[in-house]
């Protein structure tokens, strides 16, 4: 059974056309990597399954339902959710308020006038998220820019993970981070695929690649050149079709 | 929970109480009136006016906007609420009405235009400084609308239980508005947008009609400044409220709004307008001129900025 199908997908920015046809799967508790050379056309597939960017051609089906119509909100709350590299996190925040923004849970205040927010409930549940995924934070009152880039890319995760998402995109997680804080994100990532989560990692370290993912799929100039398992490739063979070295 | 700790987790700085308490014994020491029951009733009618302001521009501020209209909003709106029931003769809650729906109505078209038109909120304001002053003095004919009913007046000038009725107003706006800011998703988002627009963005939130709204409710806070004042002083001026937003910003920036948005509380702004109130207050005993207390107030805008940059700059945010 596949989560996520993208058949024949195309899609040009004006005369330049970035995606020819590209064709790819993902199973639940996957955890695929994506990688490619600059330009080759990685940022703009996965804003096309996200929705940002629709596509001229192709079609996309998730949990086989046919989404390839649908904008961005309907395909998140149908379980697509991607992390941003620029981390969407607001600095001056606390880290449970980052967790919930945007859809904080309200009660009444004294039981009488609605819209408060339920500061309480806010709290617990992000400390259960970050006790469940194993995350080292001092409280979740600290302002989120007080973190290190590890541990924000862990609160980063921990919100993708509070909407219940079946497919997780990642977009280089582990880019900004330190070699110690890089291991607690992959960490994460391989407990997301054990949850039976999809996992979609995009990176250009390869080690992080060849560590977390049990397939990896090659894109060269808008089309998938290699879908390959990870016990049949090494890290040469996977180089030399990023460069477009293999014959 | 020490006093700090809990200050700093409302988002008020903790030195901004410090300083109007230091500034309250300073101004103790140098005039023997300061302290009268009579004086600090001065001082909080004239922070009313003002603290109002401030209040709206908290929510503007702490989303990364700017209203610089305040002041003139104010005068338009107390113009505005005069005229009709003065100039068109109708029955007093009309002063009210027209008052409130005059500052909204400049707030919303600021909000329109840094939404929709896409002009910087920095230079739509300060349009509509101009705008809306000079459409105060056509209204008025450039003159002081008098003669309000006792009704109005009530607002402005009583005293019930020997409290003056501005201070009830402001103590009341100021409850609901830190609720607001502070306690309801509304305010979770406002300071959200003004920490990372993207973030905000990305979480769905709908960046653009937070914008309108938090620019309809600081036109709104003139509007009711302008009311207030319009009681206070039994007249439409069209002059009422100018260099106000002054006042307004500099307040909510001393009581710990970030100018550059995501941390703002209206707490602090109310400490932050006291200070002001205190300042102003004290010059006046000591019989400064007025013009040195504009520098004053200027200079303390330009102080708590740069102690703020200072702070920023030695964190690692």
């Amino acid at each position: 059974m596949t989560l996520l199908t993208l058949d024949g997908i195309e899609k040009s920015f004006g005369a330049v056309s970035v995606l020819n046809g590209v064709t790819l799967s993902v199973a639940p508790g996957e955890v695929v990597g994506l990688v490619g050379d600059n330009g080759a056309g990685k940022s703009t597939l996965m804003k096309s399954i996200t929705g940002v960017y629709p596509v001229d051609k192709g079609t996309i089906t998730f949990n086989g339902q046919d989404v390839t119509a649908m904008p961005p909100g309907a395909r998140r709350a149908l379980g697509i959710e991607m992390i941003y590299q620029d981390l969407a996190l607001a600095p001056q925040q606390d880290v449970a308020n980052n967790i919930f923004l945007g859809r904080e849970p309200t009660k009444r205040l004294w039981g009488l006038i609605p819209g408060f927010v339920d500061k309480a409930r806010i709290d617990a549940e992000a400390q259960a998220m970050i006790d469940r995924l194993g995350v080292r934070v001092p409280t979740v009152h600290i302002p989120v820019g007080m973190l290190s880039g590890g541990q924000q890319q862990t609160i980063a995760i921990a919100r993708a993970l509070t909407f219940k998402p079946k497919l997780v995109i990642m977009d280089e997680p582990t880019a900004a981070l330190a070699v110690k804080e890089v291991q607690s994100v992959l960490d994460l990532i391989a407990q997301m695929a054990a949850e039976g989560i999809g996992v979609i990692l995009i990176s250009h370290r390869l080690n992080d690649i060849f560590q977390a993912c049990s397939r990896i799929v090659v894109l060269r100039r808008g089309n998938v050149i290699a879908d390959l398992e990870h016990a049949k490739t090494d890290m040469a063979e996977v180089v030399s079709y990023i460069v477009g070295a293999h014959a | 929970m020490t006093l700090t700790s809990a200050l700093g987790r409302a988002n008020v700085r903790p030195e901004s109480l410090f300083v109007l308490i230091g500034l309250i014994v300073l101004m103790a020491i140098l005039s023997p009136v300061f302290l009268s029951v009579s004086n600090l009733f001065n001082i909080l009618l004239a922070t009313a006016t003002f603290g109002i302001m401030a209040i709206g521009a908290t929510f503007v501020i702490s989303a990364a906007g700017i209203d610089l209209s305040q002041g003139s909003v104010l005068g338009l709106s107390s113009v505005t609420g005069a005229a009709l029931v003065v100039y068109a003769g109708l029955p007093w809650p009309f002063a009210i009405i027209g008052a409130l729906a005059a500052g909204s109505a400049a707030g919303f078209v600021n909000g329109m235009l840094v939404t929709r038109a896409r002009v910087p909120a920095f230079i739509v304001t300060l349009g509509m400084l101009g705008i809306a002053r000079g459409l105060a003095l056509v209204i008025s004919s450039g003159q002081g609308i008098y003669g309000l009913p006792a009704e109005i007046l009530f607002l402005g000038q009583a005293r019930p239980l020997g409290v003056p009725t501005p201070a009830y107003i402001l103590v009341v706006v100021a409850i609901i508005s830190h609720y607001l800011l502070a306690h309801t998703r509304f305010g979770h988002h406002t300071l959200a947008l003004g920490d990372n627009e993207q973030a905000a963005r990305a979480t769905g939130i709908n960046v653009r009609r937070l914008r309108l709204q938090l620019y309809t409710l600081s036109g709104f806070m003139a509007g009711l400044a302008g009311l207030v004042f319009m009681a206070r002083v039994n007249t439409g001026d069209p002059t009422a409220g100018l260099n106000y937003e002054l006042l307004a910003i500099t307040a909510a920036i001393i009581g710990g709004t970030n100018l550059f948005g995501g941390r703002g509380s209206v707490l602090g702004t109310m400490i932050g307008a006291l200070i002001m109130g205190v300042l102003q207050n004290g010059l006046n005993l000591m019989a400064v001129q007025s013009y040195y207390q504009q520098m004053a107030i200027g200079a303390v805008l330009i102080a708590a900025v740069w102690l703020d940059q200072i702070r920023i700059r030695g964190r690692v945010l």
